[in-house]
Order: C-alpha cells, then sequence, then structure tokens
C-alpha cells in the first residue's frame, strides 16, 4: 500500500455555504440566467445557424407579441402558480405530493361532470358554487387518500401519490369515453359551447381575468395562511423535525390530514379554473405536467408564495417564448423544449452553487 | 504473549473536534492475540479514539504504529488495509440484502461475480470461530445478534487481524453476551487482536486480558485484569473528585410531587428498556438520574413527558394547587397539558426535539404557547418580549431574536431551550444533559437556573453524565443500569466511587 502524504486532499472539495446576503444571491441567479441564456444562443447557431438574436426577438414576440399572447401568458402563469401554492403546504410539511397532477385532473373531471350534468337544469348562478364545491371536495379526496395511509400505515408517500396519478389519469380516460361529443371524436369537446353553462364570466370582455384574479388573491391568503396563521405554524414544525412537533404536543397525524385535504382541495380548484375558466373541455392531458412543474415553482421559490409569482411568471415565460421559437422558425417542438431545459438547468444550477463553496486543493487551509 | 512488536501502538494522539478536546496525548498499546478492554465514563473520549484507528477519523496529532511500522489511515478501506475492521455500535449493514451481500459488498476481486464460491469461503470463517448465522438470511429480518454476527463476519473476511468491538455487548440478551464471548476467545486462539470498549466491569473482569483506562480524553493508564478488581477499576475510571462550587440550598417544602411506579417499557426492536422503576420526585429538589448512556434515561423521561408508550406502571402528579392526583401513564402530551400539569422538558436532543433548528428564536419561544387563544392566526407580539427577555436574562449571544437558533452555538441554543421551559414555571422540570457540550460559564448559568428552579418549589429532575457535577448539585441520585434501578443516594454522603459501581452493576446483582 503507497500511503500519500498526510492530508492528501481531493482536487474539488465542497462545502456548506452559510446564507449569503440577499443582493449576492440574487445576481448569482441573475448571472445564471443569463449564461442559460448565452448558452442556448451557442446552441441555436451551432445547430440551426439562426441569428441567436432573431430567435431571442422571437421570444419576446412570443411572450409579449399580441395582446392574445400576453393574456395567454398570464393565464399559463396563473395557473401554474395556483398549483405550485397548492403544493408547497405539503412541500414545506415535506410530504412528497407528487401526485398534483392528478388532484388537477380530478378537479376538472369533478368540474366537467357537473357542466355536463346540471348545466342544462340549474341556474348559472347555482351552478358555479356547485362546481366549486365539487371540483374542491374532488381534489381533496386524491390528496387526502395518500395522507390517510401515510398518517396511519407510514406509508411511502412520493410512490402513492405518483400512482394516483395515473388512476385519476384513467378516470378521466373513461370519463371522456363515456362524455363522448360528437360520437366517435374520442374527445369530449367543447362543454355547453351553446349555452355557456357553467363558464366562467368574461370580466370587462375578458376571458382569463377571473382565474388570474382568483390566483392573485389566493396567492395572498396562502402567504397569509403559512406565515400568520396557527396551522401554517404546525405545518412548518411538522416539516422540520416530526419529533419537536410531538414533543410539543402536536397531533402529527392531523396536520398531515388537514394540510394534504387543504393541497389536494387546491389542485381540485386549479382544475376548475382550467375547466370552467379557460378550456371548458376535459382531457387526459388538462394538466399538461403542470404538476410536476408546480414542484419546481415551489422549491425554487422556497415555499415563498410571493416569490412563486416570480418563478412561475419566469418559467412559462421561457416556456412559451420556447415554443414561440419552434413556430416562427419552422423548428421542430423539440427545439423550445432543449431550450426551455438548458435555461431551467442554470436556473437550478445557479441553487447549488448558492448553498456549497467550490474549495480547489491549493487553498491548503484546514478549517477546524 | 511474548511477541515484541505490539499490534497496534499509539503515541500521543490528540482530536479537537472545534474547542472540544476529545482525545488529549494518548498512548495505547494492543499486543497480538490479547484480548484488551477499553473502559472510561461517558464522553471520556473511547469510541473517538477507535475511530481513528478504523480510519473513520484522521488525529490531529501523535502517530499511529502498525506492526512496528508507521502507519496513515485515512479511510475505513486504508484501515482494512492493514488488516483492521471495526464493528461499530450502530450497524452498517444494507437491509434488503442477504447476509451473504453484506459480507461480500464492496470487495474488489478480479473475475465474476460468484456469491456461491464466496459463500463457502464465508462459511469456513463461521465454522473456524463457532458462527452460527443463515447467509441467505435478509438483514430487516435478523435480530440485533444476528446483524452484530454478520457485521464480525464481515470484518473476518475481509482479512482483519486487529477487531475492534465498539460497545457490542449493550444490544444483546445475557445468552447472546456469552455467545459473542465464546467466539472472541476463539478467534483470540487464532492469533487475532481485540479490543473492546465497554462499560460492564464484570465483563471487563471476564473477558479481557488487560484494561485501558481513559478519562476526560487522556489515557490513565492499563492494568493485566487478573491483578485488578471493579474497585480499582471504578477509582481510576472516575478519578479524584474535583470540587466544583455550585450552590446547593437545603431543600425546603419537600411535597411528594411525581410518583413512578413500577414503570416498563419496552423500545420499538422489542427490547425492554425500563424495567420495574420506581422512585419519587420531591418538590425543592433536584433529584438526579445517574447512568452509563443508554440505560433508559431518555425513555424514563420520555415516559413522564408522555412520548413514550408504557408496558405497565404508573406515573402519578399531585398538583399543588388543586391537592388533585393525576395519572399520566400514557397520556399526549396535550392531554397532559390540559390536565393542567405543570411539567416542561429539556430533551436530550436539543435541535432535534427541543427546538427548530430553521426557526428563529422567537418562534421557537413560541412552541409552547402558540395555541393560546382562539384566533387562527398567532400572536408574536408576547413570544418577541419573551424571547427578548431570554436574550438579556441568560446572555444569549445572537444578532437578534429572528436569528434561526441552527446558526447559534450549543450553549446559546440549550439557553434559549432552558429559558423557554422555565418560562412557563413549571412545577416539574426534566433536564436532560443540559450541559452537554457547554463551555463552564454556560454551565454554571444552567446550574444557577436549575437552583433558582429548585428554590422557587419545582421538583427537578436532573439526568447527567458528570458525576462531579451530580454530586455538587443534586439533593439524591438515582443511579440507572440497564434500566433498572441500582440505588438511590443521598449527593450530599455520596462519593464517585460508589455510583461508579452502582452505574455499571448488571441486573440480578444483589446490592
Amino acid at each position: 500500500m503507497s500511503h500519500v502524504a498526510p492530508h492528501a486532499e481531493p482536487l474539488i472539495r465542497l462545502s456548506k455555504r452559510d446564507a449569503m446576503p440577499s443582493w449576492k444571491g440574487m445576481l448569482v441567479r441573475i448571472l445564471g440566467i443569463l449564461l442559460g441564456v448565452a448558452l442556448s444562443s451557442l446552441f441555436i447557431v451551432l445547430v440551426t445557424d439562426l441569428n441567436p438574436i432573431e430567435v431571442f426577438t422571437s421570444l419576446f414576440d412570443g411572450c409579449f407579441g399580441t395582446p392574445r399572447r400576453i393574456w395567454n401568458l398570464f393565464q399559463n402563469t396563473a395557473i401554474l402558480l395556483c398549483i405550485s401554492l397548492a403544493v408547497t403546504p405539503a412541500y414545506k410539511m415535506k410530504f412528497w405530493n407528487i401526485g398534483a397532477e392528478g388532484q388537477v385532473l380530478m378537479g376538472a373531471a369533478a368540474t366537467a361532470a357537473c357542466m355536463i350534468y346540471f348545466g342544462n337544469t340549474i341556474n348559472q348562478w347555482l351552478l358555479i358554487p356547485i362546481m366549486i364545491v365539487a371540483s374542491l371536495f374532488a381534489g381533496m379526496v386524491w390528496g387526502m387518500i395518500p395522507a390517510f395511509f401515510k398518517a396511519y400505515f407510514n406509508t411511502n408517500e412520493t410512490l402513492f401519490t405518483l400512482m394516483m396519478n395515473y388512476v385519476a389519469t384513467q378516470i378521466v380516460a373513461f370519463l371522456i369515453t363515456y362524455w363522448e361529443n360528437p360520437k366517435g371524436s374520442n374527445s369530449v369537446g367543447v362543454i355547453n359551447a351553446a349555452t355557456k353553462a357553467g363558464w366562467f364570466p368574461y370580466l370587462f370582455g375578458k376571458q382569463y381575468l377571473v382565474n388570474i384574479i382568483v390566483v392573485v388573491v389566493l396567492t395572498a391568503i396562502m402567504y397569509i395562511y403559512l406565515k400568520y396563521s396557527k396551522h401554517g405554524y404546525e405545518i412548518s414544525v411538522v416539516g422540520e423535525s416530526e419529533n419537536t412537533a410531538r414533543y410539543i404536543g402536536i397531533n402529527v397525524k392531523k396536520v398531515i390530514l388537514r394540510t394534504m385535504a387543504l393541497s389536494g382541495a387546491l389542485c381540485g380548484l386549479a382544475g376548475l379554473l382550467l375547466v370552467a375558466g379557460s378550456g371548458h373541455t376535459v382531457s387526459t392531458s388538462t394538466a399538461g405536467g403542470r404538476g410536476f412543474t408546480a414542484i419546481l415553482v415551489s422549491w425554487l421559490a422556497k415555499f415563498n408564495p410571493a416569490v412563486m409569482t416570480l418563478t412561475s411568471f419566469l418559467i412559462v415565460f421561457f416556456e412559451r417564448g420556447a415554443a414561440q421559437i419552434a413556430t416562427a422558425f419552422r423548428m421542430n417542438e423539440s427545439l423550445a423544449d432543449i431550450i426551455t431545459g438548458i435555461i431551467l438547468f442554470f436556473i437550478i444550477g445557479s441553487e447549488f452553487f448558492l448553498n456549497y463553496k467550490v474549495n480547489f486543493r491549493h487553498k491548503h487551509k484546514e478549517v477546524a | 504473549m511474548e511477541t515484541t512488536v505490539p499490534a497496534i501502538e499509539l503515541r500521543g494522539i490528540c482530536k479537537y473536534f472545534g474547542k472540544i478536546v476529545a482525545n488529549k496525548n494518548v498512548n495505547l498499546i494492543v499486543e497480538k492475540g490479547e484480548i484488551l478492554s477499553i473502559l472510561g465514563e461517558n464522553g471520556s473520549g473511547k469510541t473517538t479514539l477507535m475511530n481513528m484507528i478504523a480510519g473513520i477519523y484522521q488525529p490531529d496529532d501523535g502517530m499511529i504504529y502498525i506492526n512496528g511500522q508507521e502507519a496513515s489511515i485515512h479511510s475505513p478501506k486504508d484501515a482494512f488495509s492493514y488488516k483492521i475492521g471495526m464493528i461499530h455500535q450502530h450497524f452498517k449493514l444494507i437491509d434488503v440484502f442477504s447476509a451473504a451481500e453484506n459480507i461480500v459488498l464492496g470487495i474488489k476481486e478480479k473475475g465474476k461475480y460468484d456469491l456461491k464460491k464466496e459463500k463457502e469461503s464465508i462459511r469456513t470463517i463461521c465454522d473456524k470461530y463457532g458462527f452460527i448465522i443463515d447467509l441467505d438470511k435478509k438483514i430487516y429480518s435478523m435480530s440485533v445478534s444476528e446483524k452484530q454476527t454478520v457485521e464480525i463476519v464481515k470484518v473476518l473476511y475481509r482479512g482483519a487481524d486487529i477487531l475492534i468491538l465498539d460497545e457490542p455487548t449493550a444490544v444483546l440478551t445475557p445468552q447472546e453476551t456469552v455467545k459473542l464471548f465464546d467466539v472472541m476467545r476463539a478467534m483470540k486462539k487464532d492469533g487475532k487482536s481485540i479490543v473492546i470498549i465497554t462499560h460492564k466491569l464484570n465483563e471487563v473482569m471476564e473477558i479481557s486480558d488487560r484494561v485501558a483506562v481513559l478519562r476526560k480524553g487522556e489515557s490513565v493508564g492499563s492494568v493485566l485484569t487478573k491483578d485488578t478488581n471493579p474497585e480499582e477499576l471504578t477509582a481510576l475510571m472516575v478519578g479524584k473528585k474535583v470540587e466544583l462550587n455550585i450552590d446547593r440550598s437545603e431543600p425546603k417544602n419537600c411535597e411528594d410531587r411525581l410518583i413512578i411506579r413500577d414503570l416498563n417499557c419496552r423500545n420499538r426492536e422489542g427490547a425492554k428498556i425500563i424495567s420495574n422503576v420506581t422512585f419519587t420526585a420531591k418538590s425543592g429538589e433536584i433529584f438526579g438520574i445517574a447512568g452509563i448512556a443508554g440505560s433508559g434515561q431518555r425513555e424514563l423521561l420520555e415516559s413522564i413527558a408522555g412520548l413514550q408508550k408504557l408496558e405497565s406502571g404508573e406515573i402519578l402528579y399531585n398538583d399543588p394547587e388543586s391537592g388533585k392526583q393525576e395519572n399520566l401513564r400514557n397520556k399526549t402530551p396535550m392531554q397532559i397539558r390540559h390536565l393542567g400539569v405543570r411539567l416542561s422538558f429539556v430533551p436530550e436532543d436539543r435541535l432535534g426535539m427541543g427546538l427548530v433548528g430553521n426557526m428563529d428564536i422567537i418562534d421557537n419561544v413560541m412552541l409552547r404557547s402558540y395555541r393560546k387563544g382562539h384566533s387562527a392566526f398567532l400572536r408574536r407580539k408576547e413570544p418577541k418580549t419573551l424571547a427578548e427577555k431570554i436574550i438579556r436574562d441568560l446572555e444569549v449571544v445572537t444578532p437578534d431574536a429572528k436569528t434561526p437558533v441552527r446558526r447559534l452555538s450549543g450553549g446559546n441554543v440549550q439557553k434559549v431551550l432552558v429559558g423557554r421551559e422555565i418560562a412557563s414555571a413549571p412545577k416539574v422540570l426534566m433536564v436532560a444533559y443540559p450541559v452537554r457540550g457547554l463551555d463552564i460559564n454556560s454551565s454554571y448559568t444552567i446550574y444557577n437556573l436549575l437552583n433558582e428552579q429548585k428554590n422557587g418549589g419545582a421538583s427537578i429532575i436532573f439526568v447527567g453524565e458528570d458525576l462531579d457535577v451530580l454530586i455538587a448539585l443534586c439533593d439524591r441520585i438515582m443511579v440507572i443500569c440497564g434500566g433498572q434501578v441500582t440505588g438511590i443516594v443521598d449527593a450530599r454522603t455520596t462519593t464517585k466511587e460508589e455510583i461508579g459501581l452502582l452505574m455499571t452493576k448488571t441486573g440480578g446483582e444483589e446490592q
């Protein structure tokens, strides 16, 4: 055995960093995004011969080019934000709810069911409250099932919520064939296209304004709930240390159930907004992967609802912009995905440098 | 043994963790083919020292010689290349693998992975030393003693000639201990050197050839087992009495506050952790509990706090205000509070149980009181005042009350925790190792706080490890060993030797 001199250090060593001042943190993040943009430009030039400046102009164009696009941008941000707000209490409790997708779908299905079955019989002003209750309830049930098993049998919530997604997708797939309209289309089509029963009203003639307002209000409520309510406090304690929670007399089972009920119900609300407030139809792709993106939004914002407005906007901005690039330059859809991917990689990567210091070997100083 | 070169020789080993000295100038010799016991109180640096031989830590100063050659051991892998293997107190096995898979795990050999062939060579080892083991059994379905066997075989399979066992008998039943000792003797016969860390004097006397004693991180000498006796070893272990200037007032207005009767409980693995514990804690006194770590102190306090399920027994609380007697047995912390029982608890695991590391001081202070009132919202005003009061009165060093407690030093963390727990004017205050890791000044702050509470009529239960402190601070001391009470002594008249002997007295012996 050859033993080199003592204290032979590896070339690169990572160590945890103390919190850095917030301005410095912001700078690192902005730098990360810029680097991401630069790398994707390089990628565009190398692969497509296009002028990256033109490409990025069309990115902005895709988001802000027309009033319609702006509304779309905000609508999509609102929906993503809504789901992010929904998963936040669960994550703050360290309950790995990756079942938002299914919870949203169940809320959407419940909304569609109300619109289809009661659309022609019940007055609009009664129908909408019924839809609200139904969608919240459906999402809540879908969230509470894994919570129940977690609380009483300590099952793994990650697997459980993931599998609940597939069940939800199958239920919706079944409902679509059941509700099929017109026959043979294998889709539900626009529900109540003629009567607009159960559709959210167009405020000031704007289709998505209701959704946006609902989510803005929800953001404020969630911020207050997490920071100033006793429930929010209990969620934090359970999430940080279940032992402390028990020591202090918090009923951990109850908190898990209650929080997942809330989380699921708010996912159900997102389903409602998706069906009654924008799409007016339901399909297996109604949630469209937002249930997963929302997790990213929530973690990037460190569970702060106010910051989530920014992170959700940023992600939707790049997604929609990249999609526009793909159409404008008649590129494959995948180009958009690659660009979004590169930029997301850098956004998340900068979080790593916020938390860790990279030490190289030559700085040879032992710190006790 | 007549061999000239020792298997291991340590010269002047020092190890520091920050300001804390774990080992200082330790010299130790392990001869070839002997069983050496390392004896010492909690925190005397036994495990740290052994971890340096096993490559978990590196010494800050000093030399390690293996078979007379200077060695630098940077990892457990290095240790194996010197034929040293350590069996840790907490087993390092993969639950879903079988015994055989765990044993061969991590060995790089040329050629194909052939478990069948490996199993045969494992079986040879087992037969040689008399291990009984089912190689195909998965770890998760094994008992603690079986897991330990796997760990030992794993080390032998890697060709270790020097085995270090860290408190191997702590988790075993007496019968299993006998079996382990037989195996150890077989290994010794084969020329292996064995180092065993233990607290139990009767085992030291039974198994070892030689005993090395550590005290407060330093080696205080080694003796041949046949030339010594438990009394001498205890004296070596605890050292001379150190005079501490802790004020101790006479207990006043003593009433029976907390009556514990025939308490029994088991841990999750089903092992008996507390058996037939009976005592009475009185108001206006500090009731000390001494014992080797893991003798059931934690479970005892947690039972009283409503965090541990009991098999049998009573926990009776005499309410001084209403004069009523309440039984706290199997009640949740919430139910205990609703009964109006004023019980405070400073647990051993400060940041894992008593406090939330990522929350600031205000939010941590609020843990006990946040439920007050019917509002759905928190009131941070009173907690803020209280947090500031604690910071001022106990001289907590912190930038402000909004600093997360994990950023504070150990002593300041403890001040926040103790400050919160005494803020509710408890009638019973339980503290577990309240000065562990604290510097002298912080320690005295805590002692003074406890004395204040005592003089105010609270009943204090103090679980400690430093016998000098226990003797200087407490009024009565209960000693437990292996979950059983081995004696309750008057702290004013007892000696460290008396307590030390009680601490290492295993159950079943006559008092």
